[in-house]
This record gives structure tokens, C-alpha cells and sequence, in this order.
């Protein structure tokens, strides 16, 4: 198994007398994208400048990249892109005297600051205007100038705090796809989003984090499984159900029904609607269509983090 | 990385965060206009009133008042480019945090010295260099105006003067920048800055307007010793933690209060256990503050024998003949031999250390120091005195001060330097900790030495100053 680039040992971090982060453990191989998610407060932004070694942990450690946040904070520094929750640009600065601050910053090599600045700034849309003040840019093209200066030194960990917030759809999308790319070039990627979509989209696994713990981790379908229950499947029939639902293999239960259709519960969806399909066949009754019923990851969060829907 | 790159490294990341921001103040009219002014308009309106004012005052006789004007209207054009350096040195951190930025600066791999020598370095090259423009420009327009050449040691002065007094300033702002988180916050603690410095120039300008030009030489000294025991104090204070680690400058009290009882009680179980952590922790821990104050006691007591053969008394003065018994009558009309007397003398004693803790906490305790060395340099001034009148200084001193000082300077020298290590507190200190928690640390310290020690002591002493000294000082001084 390929080596973990964020290996989070019991991450703990109190301010005087408040515990922000509690005992997290997380693991972010390399080509892998963990969405962090939780409530305000939760202690994800926390989590993430213990991770960039701006914050010292209380107890616990990581390794980032190799490196120890605690004993080599200036070597995590360098290999890390963090894009922060607020854009934090410099309004008066135009963008390439603002990549040519940060490239001296990381002190990159003049031609290599020119090389990257240039083509970031054409993936990201933002070439032609390089010249302008960024106190003219729009909200959307402040936070993609921010994720060019996160990606200016080619960082192999990527801490992306609400990289899309602000965005407009398209330029949403273009982000979205670039980190699947920054993916595919074996990055471990964190991302905090509230966006439950997105999360979904872009993530090989979802964590969870309430009150500083963390409280589930795992694939959407896994936390989904882990907390939905079995999974659902809904049946649409050309004619009236007329007793269909007798026909229903041993192992799934009826959660709904209507005139022509029923929803049931299965543990094992490939074994049991083969021969639910086969059994209505048999029977002559036509099926329009059999779906799993779609459970979003928005369930799956309201109910980790305790939150009751609202009613509609 | 060599050892021999190392610091031009260093220097370079220092100076790439001083550019941008210098860059950034150079397109802020907010900070152009009045540095303009100030540099080009303002040393032309100096030399117009230095001009008019020495008119006014040749045309009544009185040429010095001019002669002495001109010099500290040099050190004012000075001074006022300079105080925009404060302005800018206080918006360093907390202007940052307040628009969001700093949180990408501070991600980056420059060391805690990088940032913090940056922005100093930003706070000062503009405003200092507007002040060096402006003492040119306004020399140059003595020179073409008044015909008067500026003495090159006065001008070395002021230039030093308006440097130190500009490195005072900025890193006693920077390091309030980086522990406040906004503006507004920083600019209502600057008035720590601002008052002491505006109480130093008016001090200058009577020094100067008195003609001791070479006093200035020890405020330079002063103002270098000061600024480096700040940058010392910044450098050991900035850190990533403090600026990112509190969102709020709420005063917490319930903490205050935690922190404070767990140092004051330092884990002990009862008053026995309480006193041998005060003898084996607190009181070897005040050693090396108390050989300071030692120092400063003996310095003290030697100005006064020098004050007294500078300004000595008439010997009849020094001469002590009087009825025995109505020398006590007298003394128990001022309350001593009476237990209100020693309630008199013990809270004025408390009073006195109570108001050098004060001073002292916000001053690296110099100005305890100087406070508590008062009573001893008179002593010294008194003891000068009387060898100057042929009497016996040691006598007279035995009778008066002897019996109850055994037990008062202990108790004065071990409050000073309590009061010395929480003035110094905050110049080093530890990692990992904020800097409230330090100062509240080395409050519970210096409040474990005054209940433990200092107190029980001065009182002692109060009792034997209004129950002993007067009988043995009546007996020996005058054959009660």
C-alpha cells in the first residue's frame, strides 16, 4: 500500500480552556481526495493549520509529506498549498507581482516562477488580465487567483478550504475538474466544503467532523450504508401492482407503495432484482423501470452530525 | 543550505516582505500625502517660524532663545515623519489579519525572524527616510535662509535621536501588532507607545532649549537599550500560534483567575508545603534580579555621598542636641512608640512598593528601580553629609536607620526584584506560551515573594522603625 502524504495521529488542539480539535486520526494517500466536512465550529479549519504547521497541536502529530508539523514546520510549509477559507489577496498588487511574491517566497527559481505563473494563469482563465489590480477582479477570479498561488510551488498535499465558494458555475466546474486532475497527479488533496455535492463529486472518502472529533469516515456509499440502512429499490409497472409485491424475493422488505409502483428495502440488490425481474416475467407483468432510489450524502450528514431535516 | 548562505537568505525573505509592503505604502495616498507634507512643506514652515521666531526674540535682547530654537525645531522636523512609522508598524500584523491576508503570508516557508524583520523593516525605511529628507531640506534652508550651519555633532544627534526614537517606536508597535487582533485594538494599546515617547521629546526639547547638548548622548543610549530589549521581546513573542490562535481580545476573567491561583499556589497542599516551594523555587529563581538591585542600591547610595559633596549642608545642620525626653515627646506626637504608628508605617511601606509594582510591571522594572533607590540615595546624601560635618556617620546611622533597615532593605531589595522579574517577564519570554499567560505567571511570582515574604517582613520592620529604632536612636543620639 502506497505511503500516506497526511498521516494524522491524534490530532488534539486546545485554545486555554477550549478543546477545538479532539483525537483526530486521518489518513490522505497520494491520489486521494478527502472531503472534510461539518458544521461551523466543527474544527476543520483548525484541523487544517494544524496540518499546514501554522498551529501547533496540543497533543498528537502528523506526518505531512514526510515531515513532522511539530519538529520540520518550515518542510511541511514548502509542500503544502494551502488556499484559505477568505482569498486573502493584496488588492493593490497586480496578479504577477502577487505570484512573483509568493514565488520568492518559496523560493522559486525565476524562470520556473515565470513558467508556472503563466501557465496557471491561462488554465485558470486569468492571463488576460494579469496586469489589472486585484481590487478590481471579481469574487470568483480573486478565488481562483488564490488557487493559482496555492498551486504556485507545486505542492504534492493540497489543503483547499471551500475552493469553490464564490464561483460561478462554470468557473465552479473548471476548479472541480482541475482538482480531479491535481488527483491524477498522485496529490493528496483535502478539501473543506459545505457544498454536499460537490464533496460527493470530487472525494474518494468523506470525513466527518463534529465538536473537533471525527466522528465518521468513508466512502459516500459506505457512510451512506453505515447510516441510511439497506439500500433502496423502486419498481415502475406498466399496469396496477395487483399483488406484485407477493412476488417479492425473501430477504426485501416493502418500505412504500403506490397504484403502479413499490419501493423496497434489499440487502443485496444484485442477487434479489434479478430475480424479483425474473419473477414478474414469469408472471407477465411488464416492468417500466427498476432504480436504486437515489439517497443523497446530505442525509448522511444531517443524521451524523444530528441535525433533524427541516420540515419542507 | 550553507552556513555562509544562511543569513543573506535570511536577509533576502526579510527584505521580500519590506518590498511589498513598501511597494503597497507607495500606492496608498493615505500614507504619501502626509509623508510629502511632512517632509517637503513642513521643514519649509520650521525654517519660516525658525526665521521669524529669531527676529522676535534678537529684537529683544534675548539672541540664545533663538540660537536654542533652532536646534530642536531640527529635532521636530524629525520626529513628525517618523510617528507615521507607528502608524504603519501598528497596521503590520493586525491590518493583515483584519483584511484576511495573513493567513496565506504565514503558510509560506519564511521563518517567524523573516516576517517580523520584514515588517519592521517596512514600518520604518519610508518614514525614517522622509525624516532624514526632511532634516536636509530643513538644514539646507537654515543655511540658505538664516546663514546658520547646523553643528555636524548636532545633526549626527538628532539623526540618531530620530532613528532610535523611530526603532523605539516601531518595535514596541509591532509587537502590539502581533498580539492584537484588529486595528483599533492596536491603535488603543499604542498609547503605551505614544505617551512615554511624547514625554521623552517634550524632555529633549528642554534639554536642548537648557544648552546640555551631551545629555542627548544618553538618551540615544537609552532609546538603543530600550529598542533592543523590545526587538528582543518581539522576536521571542511572534509566532504563528499567537497570530492565528486567538480570533477575539476578550478578557476572560474565569482563565485570568485559574491561571493566576494555580502559579500563586504552584500545587501545594497547605502553607508548610507552600513556603519551601516559595524558598526552593520562587526565591533562587529572584537571585539573579535581587544582584541586579543589589547593584543598583550600592550605585544609589554612592550618588547620594557624591550629591552631598555637590550640595552640602550647613554643619550646624548635621549637629543633634536636644532634651532626650522631649525628643521621645515628639516622637509619640508623630505616632511612633504607638501601634497606629506602625499601621502608619506599614501601609505607607506597602503603599510605596505597591506603586514601584505598578510602575515597574510596564517599564522592564526601571522605573521600580529608580523609585525604590530614592530612600537610599538619600541615606547615602545623609551619611555624606554628616562625614562632611565631622560627625560619625556610622553612629548616627546605627541609632537611626540600623536596626529596623536589617530587616526593611532586605524586604525593599527582594520586592524589587520581584517587581524587576515581572517587569522582565515579557522581554523572554518562553515558547508556547501567549504572552498574558506569562505576564499573569509573573504577576502570581512577584504576588508569591510580596504574601510570603515582603509583607511579614515590612512588618517586622514597621514595628521595630516605631517601637525600637526610636528608643536606641534617643538613647545613643542624645544619652536618653
Amino acid at each position: 500500500m502506497t505511503e500516506a502524504l497526511i498521516e494524522a495521529i491524534g490530532l488534539t488542539k486546545d485554545f486555554d480552556d477550549f478543546r477545538a480539535v479532539d483525537s483526530v486520526d486521518l489518513s490522505v494517500r497520494p491520489g486521494e481526495v478527502v472531503a472534510l466536512l461539518g458544521p461551523n465550529g466543527a474544527g476543520k479549519t483548525t484541523t487544517i493549520r494544524m496540518l499546514a504547521s501554522l498551529l501547533t497541536p496540543s497533543s498528537g502529530t502528523a506526518l505531512v509529506a514526510g515531515f513532522d508539523i511539530r519538529r520540520d514546520p518550515d518542510e511541511v510549509r514548502a509542500r503544502v498549498g494551502l488556499l484559505t477559507e477568505h482569498h486573502g489577496l493584496y488588492m493593490r498588487m497586480r496578479s504577477e507581482e502577487y505570484l512573483e511574491f509568493f514565488g520568492g517566497a518559496y523560493r522559486l527559481p525565476r524562470g520556473v516562477l515565470r513558467e508556472r505563473s503563466t501557465r496557471l494563469l491561462e488554465l485558470y482563465g486569468l492571463a488576460g488580465d494579469r496586469r489589472r489590480r486585484l481590487g478590481e477582479y471579481s469574487k470568483g477570479m480573486r478565488q481562483k487567483l488564490a488557487l493559482v498561488r496555492a498551486l504556485l510551488h507545486d505542492p504534492p498535499v493540497l489543503l483547499l478550504d471551500e475552493p469553490t465558494s464564490a464561483m460561478d458555475p462554470s468557473s465552479a466546474f473548471l476548479v472541480r475538474g482541475s482538482i480531479a486532475q491535481l488527483r491524477q497527479e498522485s496529490r493528496a488533496i483535502i478539501v473543506c466544503t459545505h457544498n454536499l455535492k460537490e464533496a460527493e463529486l470530487l472525494a474518494d472518502r468523506i470525513a466527518i467532523i463534529r465538536g473537533g472529533q471525527l466522528i465518521a469516515t468513508g466512502t459516500a456509499t459506505s457512510l451512506k450504508q453505515a447510516y441510511l440502512g439497506r439500500r433502496q429499490m423502486e419498481v415502475r409497472l406498466a399496469r396496477p401492482l395487483d399483488g406484485a409485491a407477493r412476488l417479492l424475493p425473501r430477504g426485501t422488505h416493502v418500505v412504500a407503495s403506490g397504484a403502479d409502483w413499490l419501493r423496497y428495502e434489499t440487502e443485496d440488490p444484485q442477487e434479489t432484482n434479478p430475480r424479483f425481474l425474473r419473477s414478474l416475467g414469469q408472471a407477465g407483468i411488464d416492468v417500466v423501470t427498476l432504480a436504486e432510489v437515489e439517497r443523497s450524502l446530505e442525509d448522511v450528514y444531517l443524521q451524523v452530525v444530528g441535525q433533524p431535516r427541516p420540515p419542507v | 543550505m550553507s552556513a555562509a548562505t544562511a543569513p543573506l537568505r535570511a536577509a533576502h525573505g526579510a527584505w521580500l516582505v519590506a518590498r511589498r509592503e513598501i511597494r503597497d505604502q507607495g500606492r496608498d495616498w493615505r500614507i504619501l500625502a502626509p509623508i510629502a507634507m511632512l517632509t517637503l512643506f513642513f521643514p519649509l514652515l520650521m525654517n519660516f517660524t525658525a526665521r521669524a521666531a529669531v527676529d522676535f526674540v534678537n529684537r529683544y535682547g534675548a539672541p540664545l532663545v533663538g540660537e536654542r530654537l533652532i536646534p530642536f525645531l531640527l529635532l521636530v522636523v524629525g520626529f513628525f515623519p517618523i510617528s507615521i512609522s507607528l502608524v504603519i508598524a501598528l497596521e503590520s500584523f493586525a491590518g493583515e489579519r483584519e483584511r484576511l491576508s495573513l493567513e496565506p503570508l504565514l503558510v509560506t516557508p519564511l521563518s517567524n525572524m523573516q516576517l517580523y524583520a520584514g515588517k519592521m523593516l517596512a514600518s520604518l525605511v519610508a518614514p525614517v527616510l522622509a525624516a532624514y529628507l526632511g532634516i536636509v531640506v530643513y538644514s539646507a534652508g537654515l543655511i540658505l535662509r538664516l546663514d546658520w550651519r547646523p553643528p555636524v555633532p548636532l545633526l549626527v544627534q538628532v539623526v540618531l535621536l530620530t532613528t532610535a526614537q523611530a526603532l523605539v517606536m516601531v518595535a514596541g508597535a509591532v509587537v502590539i501588532s502581533s498580539l492584537t487582533t484588529s486595528v483599533r485594538a492596536a491603535n488603543l494599546l499604542a498609547s503605551f507607545i505614544i505617551i512615554p515617547v511624547a514625554q521623552l521629546v517634550i524632555l529633549e526639547s528642554l534639554i536642548m532649549f537648557w544648552g546640555q547638548y551631551s545629555v542627548l548622548w544618553y538618551i540615544v543610549i537609552g532609546l538603543v537599550v530600550t529598542s533592543a530589549l523590545l526587538l528582543r521581546m518581539g522576536i521571542h513573542l511572534f509566532n504563528r500560534e499567537e497570530l492565528l490562535g486567538r480570533e477575539l481580545d476578550v478578557l476572560n476573567l474565569a482563565w485570568v483567575g485559574r491561571v493566576v491561583r494555580s502559579e500563586f499556589g504552584a500545587g501545594a497542599r497547605g502553607l508548610r508545603e507552600w513556603y519551601g516551594g516559595l524558598f526552593r523555587h520562587s526565591l533562587p529563581r529572584a537571585l539573579p534580579a535581587l544582584g541586579l538591585v543589589s547593584l543598583v542600591m550600592v550605585v544609589g547610595y554612592g550618588i547620594g555621598l557624591w550629591a552631598a559633596r555637590q550640595w552640602t549642608l550647613p554643619a550646624e545642620l548635621m549637629t543633634l542636641r536636644a532634651d532626650p525626653q522631649v525628643v521621645l515627646d515628639h516622637l509619640r506626637q508623630l505616632g511612633f512608640l504607638q501601634p497606629e504608628g506602625w499601621l502608619w508605617v506599614l501601609s505607607n511601606n506597602v503603599r510605596a512598593i505597591l506603586l514601584a509594582s505598578v510602575l515597574g510591571a510596564f517599564t522592564f522594572g526601571v522605573l521600580a528601580l529608580v523609585l525604590l533607590t530614592i530612600p537610599v540615595i538619600l541615606v547615602g546624601y545623609f551619611a555624606g553629609n554628616l562625614a562632611l560635618a565631622g560627625a560619625s556617620a556610622g553612629t548616627v546611622l546605627s541609632a537611626l536607620v540600623l536596626p529596623h533597615a536589617l530587616v526593611e532593605i532586605p524586604a525593599a531589595m527582594l520586592a524589587g526584584a520581584a517587581i524587576v522579574r515581572w517587569g522582565m517577564v515579557v522581554v523572554s519570554p518562553s515558547r508556547g506560551r501567549s504572552l498574558g499567560h506569562h505576564w499573569l505567571a509573573g504577576f502570581a511570582e512577584w504576588a508569591r515573594l510580596m504574601v510570603g515574604l515582603v509583607v511579614p517582613l515590612l512588618a517586622v520592620a514597621a514595628a521595630i522603625e516605631v517601637f525600637i529604632t526610636p528608643l536606641i536612636a534617643v538613647r545613643v543620639l542624645f544619652g536618653g
